[in-house]
């Protein structure tokens, strides 16, 4: 069967939560654009994580980002047509010590420079306000209007809208070749589809290292999965979502509750991903540990069931930092991937920022600090995939 | 060499038999049972204090049961036995368990038999989700454990052998059964005649059994389609009603549903296990690939009994035995190969059987089709024929992991257990391709939900 050929202004590989808004805001800026996907939209990484929709607590640097994607998260259903679930319910961070709270002080001070507004509580203030914390919790820092939303629903529902707006939405497609031929890049699908277009847009998460390596810019990458769960559900009471700030690998779980009652959770300790089978598992004892740490921040947890648990493929970049911007070395060549598992927050306000990249030569917002010249001298060195 | 470790799951038919095997060539098996007693649902024994004789409890099949946890008592001293114990999950070579909802355990194996059994299978109808409303395996274990009814005027609907076992199970006990009302038309149960008389005890005690209904005055239709549950939110089941063959509707009075067609295999662990499944055409379910013997794909993993296909207990009996005979082999441990032949041939008999009794009381897949929009199909998580097609036309979820990650079908308390088959059916007929190609919905831990009080896991030797 003859799949055909396609022409666009923009191509973009991956269709996760990056590639989805991307596509979504190069409509709004009228560029023509054709989304690759392999799979379906969102089904990875973009799909699977917790859905934190948090400021607080983030690389300074990349704030102005963050702010960009907090306004259009509360703009989405004018702007897509659906709110992904997303509610303003804000974003309770603990410690069980002085040092942890001497951190989150500080992070409050800092932040307040770049924009974030943070309240710190000592144990009598929170207690007041979220009376279901346990014994060891000392203090939290309050953000009020970071908050959560569905992954499972955002990148599908920006991959609609795009696709509403004209762009090419190509689900179970997957890219085989990528090269560029004087102007073009030429996309060939393994399904025989070609697309040819001026500008390319890696946004392939876990696989963007594979990607970029391709155009002779290999990255220092591991793969993990995140260890998630759901709990039956309870009424609704649990307003924000809360985390803990802990040097201690496996203190650091975080959970929120969905209206419809059910309590998401994650965090601790990761779990080995594998590129090839697109596939992570939870290891049931880092189940276990999450359980024992969520009893210690509010032990009525313990009253409720696990009824799922899932993990899936993250890309994480040596400095913990994503790869953003345009490519050093091919012109016409951008990415947006290697979130580090922290990417869901920023998803729209990458995507508005690529498609002004993209579209207008320049961004409003910086992005300096995650581009991948960082790693050119270092590149020859290391090796493109690790798995961890 | 150290004594190969090898993990029995389930002690119904299939588990007992498996573990029986196992002793008998020398080993010393883990009995991992989720019941507080051996027996399965099928030879589900009573509580502690109720006096009820095996004839009461099995009719028929009393001496079988019998026989069963005799055998199980002989075992007793010889096994490792762990009774109200789940295993939650599973991963390479290690079991994970918690006994008592509170404590939990990592097994290790060199081999694993799964003898996990079946649920009932449900198609979704108007109204089931009123209280009132249970599973025909939960009408039958209401009354073969606590000795009680599920109500005072019991209407059963749906297809299967059960259907009418569970109904004269009412009827024996004094329960008032107000009708028995059938999905499959009389004329496909004559066309499997032959295929079911493969079995001729089994037939004759099933004819037996509607003789009885028929005799004790209990309404049977045929050939119905269920219209709805009639009832409130506040007061429950208060009716059901269906149309008859002919095109004319029935009510009946009552205030508890008992629902079912035929079974389900509990093929979650088979899932974890990463074992290959195939969609078996004549049933319209995924089952986990076995061999003749119950090999799964998956080295060190071997599949016995109803949650492999489903067979029954006889079936299930000699299933686990030839699992457990297909392990030690694999093991290098001596076992009695004369056995095999016998119980092959024994398993082809139950699976000409097994095919009769899908054409007799084939699941009626258009019905879940052509629900209406207003039915709830999840009833965890209140998701309606309409919003799955929604999903499906709308959202362009062709797809069964598509669907549930976009409307939640299948994401609650069962764990799509329950809605599972008719969602599937919802979503092809809604995608307009054939059922196979929508897939199942993957497993994932924990097989049934997991107190969040349970503490670390201790890792055993």
């Amino acid at each position: 069967m003859s799949i055909g050929s396609l022409k666009a202004d923009v191509v973009i590989v991956g269709g996760g939560l990056m590639g989805a808004a991307t596509a979504f805001f190069l409509r709004q800026r009228a560029v023509s654009v054709v989304l690759l996907e392999r799979g379906l939209v969102g089904q990875q990484a973009s799909g699977v994580n917790f859905g934190n929709v948090r400021r607080q607590a983030r690389y300074l640097p990349q704030l102005p980002l963050a702010h960009r994607a907090r306004d259009i998260w509360g703009r989405l259903p004018e702007l897509i047509g659906h709110d992904a679930e997303f509610i303003a319910s804000g974003h309770v961070r603990v410690v069980y010590n002085e040092a942890q709270l001497a951190d989150i002080e500080k992070h409050a001070v800092d932040a307040k420079a770049w924009g974030l507004d943070l309240e710190i509580m000592g144990r009598t203030g929170l207690l007041e306000r979220f009376p279901f914390f346990g014994r060891e919790v000392i203090g939290g820092s309050y953000s009020p209007n970071d908050g959560h939303a569905n992954p499972r629903l955002a990148a599908p529902a920006f991959g609609r809208a795009a696709k509403r707006d004209g762009a090419q939405v190509v689900e179970n497609c997957e890219v085989r070749h990528i090269e560029k031929f004087g102007t073009d890049f030429r996309v060939v699908a393994a399904n025989g589809l070609t697309v040819t277009a001026p500008v390319a847009l890696i946004c392939s998460g876990a696989w963007g290292g594979e990607m970029s390596a391709r155009f002779g810019e290999p990255v220092p990458m591991a793969t993990k999965g995140p260890t998630m769960a759901v709990t039956e559900p309870m009424p609704y009471g649990i307003v924000p979502v809360v985390g803990i700030s802990s040097r201690i690998e496996h203190e650091g779980v975080y959970f929120r509750q969905v209206k419809r009652g059910n309590i998401v959770f994650g965090g601790g300790r990761r779990n080995p991903a594998y590129l090839d089978e697109r596939r992570a598992n939870v290891n049931p004892h880092w189940t276990l540990a999450q359980l024992h740490e969520l009893r210690r921040i509010a032990p009525a947890l313990g009253r409720l069931h696990v009824l799922r648990t899932w993990s899936g493929v993250e890309g994480y970049m040596s400095d913990d930092l994503p790869i953003m911007g345009p490519s050093a070395k091919v012109s016409g060549l951008y990415y947006a991937f290697g979130f580090c598992g922290h990417g869901f927050q920023l998803g729209p306000g990458v995507g508005d920022v690529m498609a002004e990249l993209i579209a207008t030569g320049a961004t409003t917002t910086p992005i300096e600090p995650f581009h991948i010249r960082r790693f050119a001298s270092t590149a020859a060195a290391v090796p493109t995939m690790v798995h961890a | 060499m150290a004594e190969p470790r090898v993990i029995v799951v389930g002690a119904g038919p299939a588990g007992v038999r498996a573990a029986q095997a196992l002793v008998e060539a020398g080993l010393r098996p883990v009995v991992i049972d989720e019941g507080r007693r051996d027996g399965g649902q099928i030879y589900r024994r009573q509580p502690e204090g109720f006096g009820r004789n095996y004839a009461q409890l099995y009719g028929t099949e009393a001496p079988k049961a019998q026989d069963l946890h005799r055998t199980f008592e002989a075992l007793r001293s010889r096994i490792d036995y762990r009774p109200e114990t789940l295993a939650w999950n599973l991963t390479a070579g290690q079991l994970h368990v918690v006994t008592e909802g509170a404590r939990a355990g990592v097994l290790p194996f060199d081999a694993l038999l799964v003898c996990s059994g079946a649920t009932d299978r449900l198609l979704p109808v108007r109204g089931w989700h009123y209280a009132g409303c249970y599973s025909m395996g939960a009408a039958q274990i209401a009354l073969k454990s606590q000795a009680c009814a599920i109500g005072r005027q019991v209407v059963f609907m749906g297809t299967g052998p059960l259907l009418y076992l569970v109904a004269s199970q009412y009827v024996k006990a004094g329960a008032q059964v107000a009708a028995v009302l059938d999905t499959s038309p009389l004329s496909l149960r004559l066309k499997a005649l032959p295929a079911l008389a493969a079995r001729p005890g089994v037939l004759w005690n099933g004819l037996k059994l509607v003789a009885a209904l028929r005799s004790a005055g209990v309404r049977i239709l045929t050939g119905i389609t269920p219209l709805a549950i009639e009832g409130d939110d506040a007061s429950g089941v208060t009716g059901v009603r269906v149309r008859d063959a002919g095109g004319r509707e029935h009510a009946f009075d009552c205030d508890a549903v008992g629902l079912g067609y035929h079974l389900r295999a509990e093929s979650q662990l088979a899932d974890l296990a990463k074992c290959e499944f195939r969609f078996d055409a004549e049933s319209r379910q995924w089952l986990p690939r076995i061999d003749e013997d119950g090999r799964s794909s998956v080295r060190d993993i071997y599949l016995a009994g109803d949650g492999a296909r489903i067979l029954g207990a006889d079936g299930a009996e000699a299933a686990g035995q030839l699992a457990a005979l297909a392990a030690l082999a694999d093991l290098g441990r001596p076992h009695a190969p004369g056995e095999i032949p016998r119980l092959r041939a024994r398993l082809a008999t139950m699976d000409k059987f097994r095919r009769g009794l899908l054409q007799a009381f084939p699941w009626p897949h258009q019905l879940a089709s052509a629900l209406p929009d207003s039915a709830i199909v999840c009833r965890c998580e209140s998701v309606s024929a309409g919003d799955l097609r929604h999903t499906v036309r709308e959202l362009g979820a062709d797809e069964m992991n598509r669907a549930k990650a976009l409307c939640r079908v299948g994401m609650g308390r069962c764990q799509g257990r329950y809605c599972g088959h008719a969602a599937a059916e919802l979503v092809a007929d809604a995608a307009r391709v054939p059922i196979e190609q929508v897939g199942r919905l993957r497993g994932q831990g924990p097989v049934k939900p997991l107190p969040m009080s349970v503490p670390l896991a201790v890792e055993e030797a």
